[in-house]
């Protein structure tokens, strides 16, 4: 797509740099957004179902006040945490891959 | 902050407070002091004033950033809740964890490569509009303030608490007594709290601001943490498991007086009778109940038809909680504080662990609350449930309560302070870096902008605190839920659309911005008219209680607004910026190449040398 003359600072400015660039962490920030949202909000939902059995006992609780007064936050330090590993990962193969400046992607 | 008492008065009053409540607090406005002096001393240029030099290492920046996360709403107000509402009130703690994760993944990567010290100053370089700037500034004053005046009631009432045995009538103070209709009640004056707060935090950012409040924050983090999870522990050790508190069961006839049972609840093998006002076990402990279901109760529907209209409240409550926290200055100002990339997502990973840690504390005490101390049911606001997390370590009676109850009000003290110190730095950074160093003198020197800084700081902090000692009648939650639900419908959207969609133009911006924010200010203002029936000077036409009790739908759609108003906001952010994409900024490509590629590329600098170039 380039010449080889215009070198890998061109392919940073080039339009398919960006819209790769912009996909990919689209991509990363959608897929964990949706893992926590689909979680989130399927709460209500269910309340609203099958109340009866959300309900269910467990020590005490009820299987609804544990999932969203207790084991809510480590599931969301579980989606952070995957999200910085995996978008660490995905800058340094961008930096690599305009640093060689072939724009073969990943 | 007993300096101005004359020395004869001073003895007798304190003879009067629990000393451990008085030890402690004392010795929290000290250390925060303390602190605040001794890092004023490293701060000496004007990045260190702004942005802390932008070397703030990933333990003190966490510890900061979730310490000015914890505000008053969070220590107190989530238990109160929670002891209140029950499960419905456990959504709260939940979306103000999301909402930092959102932040997370869609706006504090790109805002951090595009290197703006404040929010206005993304907003011109996006746009290319000093318009648009004059714009962002506004709405940082404005959602700033709106958010101050909370901590302010905050720490008013938890000061006017400690003293609450104090009788200044009769004496020398007799003029600084809190007064009811004319007469002269024992107790300490609401503001002489939020002068204290007010006083004490700006002169804290005054001397070393950002960088001089990191240290202080981080402090009050830990402060807090200890101070919720102590009693926690204790009360755990003492009466039975968190499962033990929610499985109670208890009558609700009322009957009883309330004295009778806090003093035999939790040993006692009957069920314990709960006040009228208390909701029944049911309601409590399962979904769609007191909170979510207000409106429809008020309009007489049954319990299954008001179900559809508590699961509405329940999303829109969701939306506004995390939306809104991803829309709050305070909180985007600190991501510029880190050194670099990586060192930012890190630190976003410990504050995640650190704030949600903390959150699982508070509707623990709000159980606890609802099984040892269900007198507070009869009170309202700040002297009933939501002084639960002060009171409530005080049933463990003798010394142990007076040193946790101390404990838990230095944490409350730390709540306001270091959420009000975020608030004023951010509001304080919009006024002498944007208004003054950009707008009414963009030649002037760093040294002229950091003094700018210091007389800005005095200024903001005497007007939060003068529009705090105004806000006793409101309720701290209402007020918090208000500032989010704005934030939601304005900051919100124009961060996640200018990062993510090239096609944003300024007019397509701020057209949503502005009528996003003014509808939700609109809407939750018409629902807040009624905590003032009643009032004398309220005119009987906007008195809706009738409307709202015909509607319930349109009741819930405006005290819960993010549901429309974020959609709204964006809509016209997308129809209004295609209608005028011709005057998209030019340059946009490098724009969203800053935004998007990695740091190590270099190509901040080269935009910025582009850019003077000019």
């Amino acid at each position: 797509m380039k010449s080889n003359k215009e070198g890998p600072s061109d392919l940073v400015h080039s339009e398919e740099f960006l819209a790769g660039l912009k996909r990919r962490q689209l991509a990363l920030s959608v897929g964990c957004a949706l893992a926590f949202l689909v979680v989130l909000l399927a709460m209500p939902a269910l309340n609203y179902l099958v109340p009866g059995w959300m309900a269910h006992e467990v020590a005490g609780f009820t299987f609804s006040w544990l999932v969203l007064g207790v084991l809510f936050f480590p599931f969301v330090w579980v989606v952070a945490w995957v999200f910085i590993q995996r978008s660490i990962r995905l800058e340094e193969a961008e930096v690599a891959r305009a640093r060689q400046g072939t724009g073969v992607g990943r | 902050m007993i300096a101005w008492m004359p020395g004869q008065g001073m003895g007798a009053m304190l003879a009067a407070v629990d000393p451990w409540i008085l030890g402690w607090s004392l010795l929290t406005v000290l250390v925060t002091l303390g602190l605040g002096y001794w890092a004023a001393g490293k701060a000496r240029t004007a990045s260190d004033f702004f942005v802390a030099g932008r070397g703030v290492s990933v333990g003190w920046n966490a510890s900061a950033i979730s310490g000015e996360y914890l505000s008053a709403a969070s220590f107190m107000g989530v238990a109160g809740m929670v002891m209140s509402s029950g499960y419905d009130a456990l959504w709260y703690p939940v979306c103000y964890a999301c909402g930092y994760l959102f932040l997370l993944l869609f706006i504090a990567g790109p805002l951090r490569r595009f290197g703006a010290y404040t929010i206005p100053d993304f907003a011109e370089g996006r746009y290319d509009s000093p318009l648009f700037r004059k714009i962002a500034v506004l709405f940082v004053l404005f959602i700033g303030f709106f958010y101050t005046m909370p901590q302010m009631k905050g720490a008013g009432t938890t000061l006017a608490y400690i003293f609450q045995s104090v009788d200044l009538r009769g004496g020398w103070l007799d003029i600084l007594a809190p007064r009811s209709n004319g007469v002269a009640m024992a107790g300490f004056p609401y503001w002489a709290g939020v002068v204290v707060v007010g006083a004490v935090i700006t002169l804290n950012v005054a001397l070393g601001g950002m960088k001089g409040i990191t240290l202080v924050q981080a402090f009050q983090y830990w402060l807090k943490l200890f101070a919720i999870s102590v009693p926690v522990f204790v009360l755990l050790s003492v009466y039975g498991g968190y499962g033990k508190q929610l499985a109670t069961p208890h009558a609700t006839t009322g009957g009883a007086t309330a004295s009778a049972l806090a003093a035999g609840a939790g040993a006692d093998p009957a069920p314990a009778v709960l006040p009228a006002k208390a909701p029944s076990d049911d309601a409590w402990r399962h979904p769609f109940g007191p909170l979510t279901t207000k409106a429809a109760k008020a309009a007489k529907l049954s319990a299954a038809d008001s179900r559809p209209y508590a699961l509405l409240y329940t999303y829109s409550l969701i939306i506004a909680v995390v939306c809104g926290t991803a829309g709050l200055p305070h909180i985007l100002v600190r991501f510029y504080t880190n050194p670099d990339g990586v060192s930012a997502k890190r630190t976003t990973m410990w504050v995640m662990i650190l704030i949600g840690v903390f959150y699982v504390f508070p509707p623990v005490l709000g159980a606890f609350g609802r099984n040892l101390m269900p007198s507070l049911y009869d009170g309202v606001g700040v002297r009933g449930t939501d002084k639960v997390v002060l009171e409530l370590p005080s049933v463990l009676g003798g010394q142990m309560g007076s040193i946790l109850s101390g404990i838990a009000c230095a944490g409350a003290f730390a709540a306001f302070m270091s959420t009000f110190s975020g608030l004023l730095v951010s509001m304080t950074g919009a006024l002498a870096h944007d208004v003054y160093g950009r707008m009414l003198r963009p030649g002037s020197t760093a040294t002229e902008r950091m003094r700018m800084f210091k007389v800005c700081a005095f200024a903001v902090g005497g007007v939060a605190t003068v529009l705090g000692c105004f806000v006793e009648p409101l309720d701290i939650n209402f007020m918090v839920g208000q500032a989010f639900a704005i934030a939601a419908a304005s900051y919100f959207p124009l961060l996640f659309m200018s990062v993510w969609w090239r096609g944003m133009t300024m007019a397509g911006a701020a057209t949503g911005m502005l009528t996003g924010g003014a509808c939700s200010l609109f809407a939750v203002s018409l629902t807040s008219l009624s905590a003032f029936v009643g009032k004398p000077w309220l005119p009987s036409a906007l008195d809706l209680t009738a409307f709202w009790a015909a509607h319930p739908l349109l009741r819930i759609l405006c005290e819960q607004p993010a549901v429309w108003c974020v959609p709204l906001a964006i809509g016209l952010m997308v129809v209004v910026s295609w209608s005028t994409r011709s005057r998209v900024p030019s340059d946009i490509r490098m724009k969203m190449l800053v935004l998007h590629a990695p740091e190590a590329l270099g190509l901040k600098q080269e935009y910025v040398r582009e850019h003077e170039g000019h």
